[in-house]
């Protein structure tokens, strides 16, 4: 059983690789998001200074050849902090965007295939975390909680499980009503063994394109909640907070807001390029642009 | 229709119950004493009772859940715990701020994004598409407060067209529309990215249907068969998204009051939030979900009335 499994899962990540390849919008934005978190990911070999180094004679100084970007108002490089305060974001989006696809999308699975008045009370409780506005609620977990990493992941997670959960159950339904989960069912595999290994590759698809577009969210919302000062604290980089420090020199030195806006630019770009081009590839209808 | 709106409302009591709910035990299980907030640190434990009893956090916790609820349905929000002024009153001055705000946002993002997504869908795969979809992935790449502090950057500080605090003078209602030009268009814009593209992609796929082609190859000139045809179908998914896109939009209009440094429902938010203002954030917290419930219902409300086929279900 499990290495039917094993099969099933490599099939579907060959199909979705092929599918990026193909597709020329989503391998553009993969190559994008692929080297923006690699450069996060060698942050601490990339940098050509310790990101909080503080140089007094080097305050907003311009672009040199040993400071490519130039120096924010403590002195420290901001080509460095840019690297660094990637993994901040990255970190926090990622692992927040994966728990809320693991949960969400094991509950969207069990509300379908289970039905009746389970699914009902599940989606209602989605119901009432859709009635947050995504910022108001981290806004909300962080200043009541603190703000630390773990509470802007569960800040970001509980706005984003709702999400996968509906896109999750909606494919369910109809997929456990076809032929093939009868004949299954017929044969006496488990309801686990049903929803993993026959219904879990038909949601998968679905998922993979909304993880894309909420990974983009998760990063905007780390990254407004750090501008607002609710980030992870100073002097930590992070996209956010350099904005928010270039932000109170906007009149004098206005590139310290710049660069680590064009971060993020690049790669939300990226990101909603590769969500927009999986949606073609797995949209019959729309294959052909 | 009458039936159908009676169902609607039924569904969203519950939802707002449960929401209400929500956010009485979420004030209450985080950490920090309200009353230390007023007293500070120092305060003695005689001081700290009597706070507590003035908010009535002494009462058992179902006690003070069952007054939160009936107070809060019956429209009373409390009392703000720093300025000690009623909250329904703070939130009333800034409100018509962040709704002139907001508002002219949901307008530019539907004059522009339906045109817009109409025609990038007639016109697919040629220069006018691909403007379109360039233009609509960039909008969707832009965090609010990115490109509000970029638009500030070139028509504020660089070309002094607008003034750099969005502050309107009282009795000056052209300083109060000036102050509104940029930030509008900052919301603005990132709404036409998102109507325009499901605008795009649902009437690319109503144009692909049956009916579209009888009515073409009867000889219906296309502005008719765009208008009247596909147009009533096309336009669910984008009643959805504007829907949808409503939580997006008092995330960004938080972010845009805060670059701008406008008066609204934003900048109220993030000063309780510094503040500490546990009764005003569980009043904004209230105000923001009803908000959202109420639009949910209303979204579901006008499918009903542009699809007859809903109505049935």
């Amino acid at each position: 059983m499990s290495t039917l499994a094993a099969v099933g899962e490599r099939s579907t990540w060959a199909r979705v690789g092929a599918r990026i390849r193909r597709h020329k919008m989503a391998s553009f934005g993969a190559t994008i998001v692929v080297v923006v978190a690699l450069s996060a990911l060698l942050a601490p070999w990339l940098s050509p200074h310790d990101p909080l180094e503080q140089d007094v004679l080097l305050r907003l100084a311009s672009p040199t050849a040993d400071f490519p970007l130039g120096n924010d108002s403590f002195g420290r490089d901001i080509l460095s902090r840019i690297l660094w305060g990637g993994r901040v974001s990255l970190y926090v989006s990622t692992v927040a965007v994966l728990i809320a696809i693991v949960v969400g999308g094991a509950l969207g699975i069990l509300a379908g295939y289970i039905g009746g008045l389970f699914d009902r009370i599940v989606m209602a409780a989605m119901d009432v975390l859709l009635s947050f506005p995504t910022l108001v609620m981290g806004l909300l977990v962080v200043a009541m909680l603190g703000p630390t990493v773990g509470n802007l992941i569960l800040a970001i997670t509980l706005t984003a499980i709702a999400p996968f959960a509906r896109i999750a159950r909606a494919p369910t339904l109809t997929v456990k009503e076809r032929d093939f989960v009868e004949a299954g069912r017929a044969l006496g595999f488990s309801n686990v063994r049903l929803m993993v290994v026959h219904i879990l590759p038909n949601v998968v698809d679905d998922i993979l394109v909304m993880a894309a577009l909420w990974l983009a969210t998760a990063i905007r919302t780390e990254a407004s909640l750090s501008f607002i000062g609710l980030g992870v604290r100073p002097p930590t980089a992070t996209w956010g907070g350099m904005i928010r420090e270039g932000f109170e020199n906007i009149l004098d030195t206005p590139w310290l807001a710049i660069y680590p806006s064009l971060a993020i630019l690049v790669v939300m770009f990226g990101l909603n390029m590769l969500g927009d081009g999986l949606r073609d590839t797995s949209d019959p209808r729309l294959r052909h642009e | 229709m009458l039936t159908y709106i009676v169902k609607r409302l039924l569904v969203a009591v519950p939802t707002l119950l449960a929401v209400l709910t929500v956010v009485f035990f979420f004030v209450r299980i985080a950490p920090g004493d309200p009353a230390f907030i007023i007293l500070g640190d120092q305060a003695s434990q005689q001081a700290i009772a009597a706070v507590h009893q003035e908010l009535g956090l002494d009462r058992p916790m179902l006690v003070q859940y069952l007054d939160f609820m009936s107070t809060v349905l019956r429209g009373d929000l409390g009392m703000s715990l720093v300025t000690h002024r009623p909250i329904w009153s703070e939130v009333a001055n800034v409100l018509p701020y962040t709704i002139e705000l907001t508002l002219t946002a949901l307008v530019i993002g539907v004059v522009l994004g339906l045109p817009l997504g109409i025609a990038a869908a007639r016109h697919r795969n040629e220069a006018l598409d691909y403007a379109a979809r360039v233009f609509s992935l960039l909008g969707l790449s832009f965090p609010a407060f990115v490109s509000a502090i970029m638009l500030l950057l070139a028509f504020a500080i660089e070309l002094h067209w607008f003034p750099v605090i969005s502050e309107a003078r009282p009795g000056d209602p052209l300083s109060r529309v000036s102050a509104l030009v940029l930030p509008a268009i900052n919301l603005g814009l990132i709404m036409v990215a998102y109507v325009m593209r499901v605008a795009r992609s649902s009437m690319l796929g109503v144009l692909g249907e049956d009916y579209i082609r009888t009515a073409r190859s009867k000889g219906v000139p296309a502005r008719v068969v765009i208008w009247r045809h596909a147009l009533g179908n096309a336009l669910i998914p984008v009643v959805t998204v504007v829907g949808l896109y409503l939580g997006v939009l008092i995330g960004n209009s938080v972010l845009t009051e805060i670059v701008f440094n406008r008066p609204g429902l934003g900048k109220l938010i993030v000063n309780s939030l510094n503040q500490r203002d546990y009764t005003m954030l569980e009043g904004l917290m209230v105000i923001y979900a009803f908000i959202i419930v109420i639009v949910n219902l209303l979204t579901d409300l006008t499918y009903g009335l542009i699809d007859p086929r809903v109505r049935q279900r």
